[in-house]
């Protein structure tokens, strides 16, 4: 069987350690995207719609930290739940949960500086209107995040791709342990570095099939957002 | 996406309710990467309804992460740091387990002309002079850790650029050698069971100081309460019972036996359990 | 029922370094439709948004009644030169308002059909209302404003860039609110439609009240001499 029979085997017939790898990666970067979303795109236009002390800081912070690179972040959970560390009591290193704290905190920012930029100009031709229907403060932000959506959604979708492509944090903190923790890029390095190439190929081509996937939502999500948008 | 949620949970309902009956072993990428856990740890689950989570990095990181309570045990194949781990309190006793060797593996046209040294250190002698590439592991692994001693023993100090340091585990160091037409040192489990091995060829191995000792230690509860030392001592004490013994004989990898169990009590019965151990490296 | 009047106290208005706004001292009266006139700059636009309360004075009061109109916005609807339109269906721009203040769901359907039966809109409900063209979406703006049953309607430029047919119908849904008994105030630089449509004139010149008369009275004999180089297009 060549290489990409044995991928094909692989993905075909659906086997079982293939499909919970695929399954634990997902159900760890939606649940990082839903946390992340559920704080950071309030906070994003926030951001935008009030002011409050620290307000710039935070939107300095967040533009910074969009480009966190994994593997620091992984080191920085890792050491906060080790049992030598400050959450170590919980017990959470090498879990699952670790796992989706890391990532939570690797896209937050993301969320955070995407959201911003995708408000800003949805208040900026809004705000005057808004004061003239006397919104008050909660409304005027669900107004202005709903009316960003399509923007949003693309906000998210982007933190759920650099959330289920990363490898340097889940490794660090989930420890990569069969079954448990092994995701599809840390099953991927593993493989790899076994020479092992097959699993590792079609769990290459699941991701690829994901990236896709997700670009074509964004595109989508721009296509009838412009339906929505006034002309300039 | 609820549905893969629903998977999600059930998965982590999963990994919960087993919590209570699984122990963290924090171990080697050599053990990992040869396949030995998914063959022994299957057998031993069965028989005590215990998991055993495997965290593979180099031995210097398993010390580290075992010495911060985050794992419930250990196995790795580095006498002199065991030892210290152990007199520093962070460990119950260390017992052995296994051995197999280091080999020296390379390009099967061996340009430095190792095939035929009597020793590791000539070999590694030849390798120096040659200028020919070496792949290092470089992470402070128990490999590299012996690998170092190896360079030390035989008066040598590699250096740039033939010396690579990849820094990273076994099978990846490995890879590098093969793309690289490089040398390296592997532990036999791990080239035995390293599926791109491509044109690099097994090109010494028999000496003494190639010898490699697995050893296996329960993290010491009083140092960190939250251990599951009894889960952890049933392990350790299946890793050496005949049961274990036996299990780690059988496990072949085309054919081939990468680990010799070395427990005490089992070193008599080996011959009588038909296992084999052609090393010549017995013993210290 | 009896309508409070808008009344500028002596208002002053400091935007960009410069007084834009000094001493202006107004009452609207409480019915019919007012027209704010004057040249360019003379602050017409931001007369109208001291009147609805989106913007403060920074000297004088502007009030509603005993109240600050900036306390009594809910009391009037707005219709801004370039209508800020909601990234979402026709219906819901128009159902905004109510949402915001809490009305039921059926009393929102009601009050939006029947607003979008009166701006003509009814077969565009569904449609994203950046679909729409611009005389639909100054109709749509202006049902928007009236969805709460506002007492007083500012309109700020309502037709400025509308072509003459569109300008029409929405002159004509202008002059039927104010038949409903809405008060109206509005901005234009279109004499035309100044005369069309008001009962009583505030011509502005210079950040102040130059000229406040009945439409008739101050089309026919301009008292000030602003007014009357105003009206010969020569201001």
């Amino acid at each position: 069987m060549t290489t990409w029979e044995a991928v094909w085997h692989l993905v075909s017939t659906g086997d079982a350690v293939l499909m919970g790898i695929i399954s634990l990666s997902l159900y760890v970067s939606l649940t990082a995207v839903a946390i992340a979303s559920l704080v950071g795109a309030p906070l994003g236009a926030a951001l935008v719609l009030f002011s409050f002390p620290g307000r710039r800081m935070l939107v300095v912070l967040a533009s910074s930290l969009m480009a966190l690179p994994p593997v620091v972040v992984g080191l920085f959970v890792y050491l906060g739940l080790s049992r030598a560390g400050p959450l170590g009591s919980l017990g959470l290193l090498f879990t699952p949960t670790a796992m989706i704290i890391a990532q939570t905190i690797l896209i937050l920012p993301i969320i955070v500086a995407l959201t911003r930029e995708a408000v800003r100009p949805v208040y900026t031709e809004y705000a005057e209107f808004l004061r003239a229907v006397e919104a008050r403060p909660l409304q005027r932000l669900r107004t202005v995040l709903w009316d960003a959506r399509f923007a949003v959604i693309t906000a998210v979708l982007a933190g759920f791709g650099r959330a289920i492509a990363e490898v340097g944090a889940v490794l660090i903190v989930g420890g990569n342990i069969a079954g448990v923790t092994r995701v599809m890029t840390t099953t991927i390095a593993l493989e790899t570095s076994r020479g092992n190439l097959e699993l590792a190929l079609a769990l290459g081509l699941i991701l690829i099939a994901i990236a896709l996937s997700l670009n074509s939502l964004i595109h989508l999500a721009a296509r009838i957002g412009a339906r929505y948008q006034p002309s300039p | 996406m609820i549905r893969f949620c629903v998977v999600g949970l059930t998965l982590l309902a999963m990994v919960a309710s087993a919590q209570d009956r699984s122990i963290t072993l924090a171990s080697t990428t050599s053990t990992q990467n040869s396949g030995l856990y998914d063959h022994l740890l299957p057998l031993f689950e069965a028989e005590t309804g215990i998991a055993v989570q495997v965290i593979a990095v180099g031995t210097g990181q398993a010390l580290r992460i075992a010495r911060n309570g985050d794992a419930d045990a250990l196995m790795v194949h580095h006498r002199p740091s065991e030892d210290a781990f152990v007199a520093e309190g962070y460990g119950r006793a260390r017992v052995d387990v296994m051995y197999n060797d280091f080999v020296l593996v390379g390009p099967r046209d061996d340009p430095a002309g190792i095939r035929n040294a009597q020793s590791v250190r000539e070999a590694l002698a030849l390798i120096a002079a040659s200028g020919a590439p070496f792949a290092s592991r470089g992470d402070d692994s128990g490999t590299h850790k012996k690998e170092l001693g190896l360079w030390a023993a035989a008066g040598l100090t590699p250096q740039a650029p033939w010396y690579l340091e990849t820094g990273s585990g076994m099978g990846a160091t490995l890879n590098t050698a093969t793309a690289l037409g490089a040398y390296s040192l592997s532990d036999r489990g791990t080239w035995i069971s390293f599926g791109n091995k491509q044109e690099h060829r097994l090109l010494l191995s028999g000496d003494p100081a190639l010898h490699n000792p697995y050893g296996a230690i329960v993290v010491n509860p009083e140092r960190h309460p939250h251990v599951k030392a009894d889960l952890a001592q049933t392990f350790v004490d299946w890793l050496v019972s005949d049961t274990g013994q036996e299990a780690i004989g059988a496990f072949l990898i085309d054919g081939q036996q990468p680990f010799c169990p070395d427990a005490p009590s089992f070193r008599g019965a080996r011959l009588a359990a038909g296992i084999i151990c052609p090393s010549p490296l017995q013993g210290n | 029922m009896s309508v409070p009047s808008l009344r500028f106290k002596d208002v002053g208005l400091h935007l960009g370094g410069d007084w834009r706004l000094r001493g202006l001292s107004t009452v609207l009266p409480a019915g019919g439709i007012t027209a704010v006139m004057g040249p360019n700059g003379s602050g017409k636009s931001l007369f109208l948004r001291l009147a609805m309360g989106v913007l403060s004075p920074d000297e004088g009061a502007v009030l509603w009644g005993a109240q600050r109109a900036a306390d009594s916005r809910g009391a009037r609807g707005f219709v801004f030169q370039r209508t800020p339109i909601l990234r979402r269906s026709v219906f819901s721009n128009v159902a905004y308002p109510l949402q915001i203040s809490g009305a039921t769901k059926a009393e929102i359907r009601a009050r939006v059909d029947h607003w979008l039966a009166r701006a003509n809109l009814t077969h565009k409900a569904q449609d994203p209302a950046a679909r729409l063209s611009g005389g639909e979406a100054q109709r749509m703006a202006l049902a928007r404003a009236l969805v709460r049953d506002p007492q007083v309607l500012l309109l700020d430029e309502p037709s400025a860039s509308l072509d003459p047919r569109s300008t029409a119908a929405l002159e004509h849904l202008i002059q039927e609110v104010a038949a409903d008994g809405v008060k109206i105030c509005l901005s234009s630089h279109d004499i035309g439609q100044a005369k069309r449509l008001s009962t009583d004139i505030v011509f502005l010149h210079e950040g102040q009240v130059a000229e406040q008369a009945e439409a008739q009275r101050f089309f026919a004999s301009p008292q000030t001499e602003a007014a009357c180089t105003y009206l010969e297009g020569r201001l």
